[in-house]
């Protein structure tokens, strides 16, 4: 089985500063790591390989330094990776990411399965995973929580929604993204981490994947970032000190009473 | 032919049309307004009555195209598409949104490949730009630290998926007019790939924290799981929903269902009280736009204070048990 996970690398977003003057993210001392929604996608790709046989593929679309991302994806336990790289690719949006992946995916020849992240935590969009599946015109399952089987070059797959699961199964070659439920990542092996300091990485750039310039980073996104601004926080009511029995009691019944003023006492 | 007409894509389940359509509903009449055009929804489906049609011309929308097929019984993605696809190319609407619901970030991506278009996850806000008339799309990005404006300066249609309860349903008024369309496709629609084999309701455990009046939400504040129930109670009392942030969550005192925020739900109820909860940037997204707030924090400096209408500043386990007192009187 020949299973492919796109993965992206982010910037640790967990403690985030921003400066208030302008706008930005404090870049300083922010490390960079793989997207933590993809390590649910290596994982299943790891767990179906170990299970049916086969390899993992890993590939990224991002600047040089990405390929640490990929190094970490084979410590995991993928056999090998592809790096895109290259300054016509920057400014893309998610239709000309995907459209950059689905055509190294179509260098990359036949596949089983494409497992990408729910979504990344930078952009936060969750739409090159489904993109890819429109490009390449093969069936998509998102959300899957679950891979119950693969048989007769089906999936059978659950996938998780606002009120409930749901069963699909889909033809092979399909795309699945995956959500926290469906496993827990591992932790990179020594065996891995050898393998992944010595592995060769290619470098792909817009001449091995025929893609025309017009299609490609900001000339091909149809959309524009326009403005970035820090969101505004409004309100600043009333404040009250509860540093003793009596002011706790006072800010208790304040409490009560702006609820029952707001009629929502049953 | 050039692209005219604003579009909203309507959900229907279980029988009815879900409200994430008339929050659409809501958030595209003055787009449709401002560029002085119609503004339409299509609802697909299986058993579309016009009635149910009608629901949707009574909360603003000008003209509905109806697809009603056994096959579009339940949401798959590529026969979806293949309708909506089919509707974009032969109508050229301008604008195109739907919801940021698990249906409307499955389907809307899909359509912007095959229309080649543009799409903008998950907006906030939604506006007509002043003489360009192009389609102004907010939304936040890294967890929520910033929020960038788009725009979709050339390609059509301009594509956006929205976030679900950030934004009144549209209200029903009757007397409004408007006129219903059925579509018809044949067996070119049905990808014959994918088969729909199941589906199981999840038990939320009383989790609907999106359609409460009221939520009581807990954080890391509360120290211990045990103590969650201090929150379980207040939220009984009160009757309301159970939220928690995501610390509270990830340390499994409060199931994931329950989560507020950018990456759990985004809630609007009339009141929302936040104890022990720091008010991240994150945790906000999924609460600010409540009616009311009211925070509990022993840290003067929380930012959950910011947004909050009420801020007690002590300690919730002080506190919380007056709060009990004082409802017994009350009540
Ligand atoms: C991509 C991303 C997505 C995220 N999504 C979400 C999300 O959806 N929802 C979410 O909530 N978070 C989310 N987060 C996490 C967020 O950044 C915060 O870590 C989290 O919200 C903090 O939870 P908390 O307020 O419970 O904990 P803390 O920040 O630890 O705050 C606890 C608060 O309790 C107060 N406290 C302590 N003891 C007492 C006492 N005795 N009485 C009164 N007050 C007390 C403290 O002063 C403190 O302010 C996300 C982060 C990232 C990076
Ligand atoms: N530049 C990229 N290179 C490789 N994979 C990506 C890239 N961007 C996004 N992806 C994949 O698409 C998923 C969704 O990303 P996004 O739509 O940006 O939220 C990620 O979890 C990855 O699996």
């Amino acid at each position: 089985m020949r299973i492919i996970i796109p993965i992206k690398q982010v910037p640790e977003t967990s403690n985030v500063r921003m400066d208030e003057s302008t706008g930005t993210m404090v870049r300083e001392g922010v490390e960079s790591i793989i997207n933590p929604l993809d390590l649910y996608a290596i994982e299943a790709g790891v767990q179906l390989k170990e299970e049916h046989g086969g390899s993992a593929t890993v590939l990224t679309m991002g600047p040089p330094s990405a390929e640490k991302a990929l190094r970490e994806a084979i410590a995991m336990g993928c056999d090998e990776a592809i790096l895109i790289t290259g300054k016509e690719f920057a400014g893309s949006d998610t239709w000309a990411t995907a459209y950059t992946l689905s055509s190294a995916i179509g260098k990359l020849g036949a596949y089983d399965i494409i497992l990408a992240g729910e979504r990344a935590t930078d952009g936060d969009t969750g739409q090159v995973g489904p993109e890819i599946s429109s490009f390449l015109d093969i069936p998509l399952a998102a959300y899957v929580s679950s891979i119950i089987e693969i048989t007769d070059g089906k999936a059978t797959v659950e996938r998780l929604l606002e009120d409930g699961y749901e069963t699909l199964r889909v033809e092979l070659p399909a795309l699945l993204t995956v959500v926290k439920e469906i496993n827990f990542p591992r932790l990179p092996t020594l065996g891995g981490k050898k393998k992944a300091k010595e592995a060769e990485i290619p470098v792909w750039s817009r001449g091995i994947l025929e893609i025309q310039e017009g299609e490609l980073g900001l000339k091909g996104s149809p959309t524009r970032v326009d403005k970035i601004f820090t969101p505004k926080v409004l309100r600043d009511g009333m404040m009250l000190k509860a540093h003793d029995e009596q002011s706790a009691q006072n800010a208790a019944k304040e409490i009560v009473k702006f609820i029952k003023e707001k009629n929502l006492l049953q | 032919m050039s692209s005219k007409g604003v579009w909203t894509i309507s959900e229907w389940g279980e029988d009815r049309i879900k409200t994430i359509s008339f929050e659409l509903l809501t958030r595209a009449r003055p787009l449709a307004d401002k560029l002085n055009t119609e503004l339409s929804s299509v609802l697909i489906g299986r058993g579309l009555e016009d009635e149910t049609a009608r629901e949707l011309i009574y909360r603003g929308a000008d003209k509905i195209y109806v697809v009603d097929d056994k096959n579009l019984e339940s949401f798959i993605v590529e026969n979806y598409s293949a309708v909506l696809t089919a509707l974009i190319l032969k109508h050229k609407p301008e604008i195109v949104v739907a919801g940021a619901t698990t249906m409307g970030r499955t389907l809307l991506p899909h359509v912007a490949v095959k229309v080649n278009a543009g799409l903008t996850a998950d907006c906030t806000s939604l506006d007509i730009e002043e003489g360009s008339g192009n389609l102004l799309q907010v939304r936040p990005a890294i967890g929520g630290n910033i929020m960038a404006r788009i725009k979709t300066p050339e390609k059509r249609p301009q594509m956006a998926t929205v976030r679900p309860k950030t934004i009144r349903p549209a209200q029903r008024d009757e007397k409004r007019q408007g006129v219903i369309i059925r579509e018809r496709f044949g067996n070119e629609i049905i990808d014959s790939r994918v088969e729909r084999v199941g589906h199981r309701k999840l038990d939320t455990g009383g989790a609907e924290i999106q359609d409460a009046d009221i939520v009581v939400s807990g954080g890391a504040g509360l120290k211990k799981g045990d103590n969650f129930k201090i929150i379980q109670e207040l939220a009984k009392t009160l009757g309301g929903a159970v939220g928690g942030s995501r610390n509270a969550v990830d340390r499994g005192w409060i199931s994931y269902p329950h989560q507020v925020g950018l990456s759990g739900k985004t809630v609007t109820p009339k009141l929302y009280i936040a104890v022990g909860i720091s008010g991240s940037i994150q945790h906000l997204a999924g609460m600010k736009t409540s009616e009311h707030i009211i925070a509990i924090n022993n840290d003067p400096d929380a930012p959950i204070f910011k947004v909050a209408d009420f801020g007690v500043v002590g300690d919730l386990f002080e506190i919380i048990p007056l709060i009990y007192e004082a409802l017994k009187e009350a009540m």
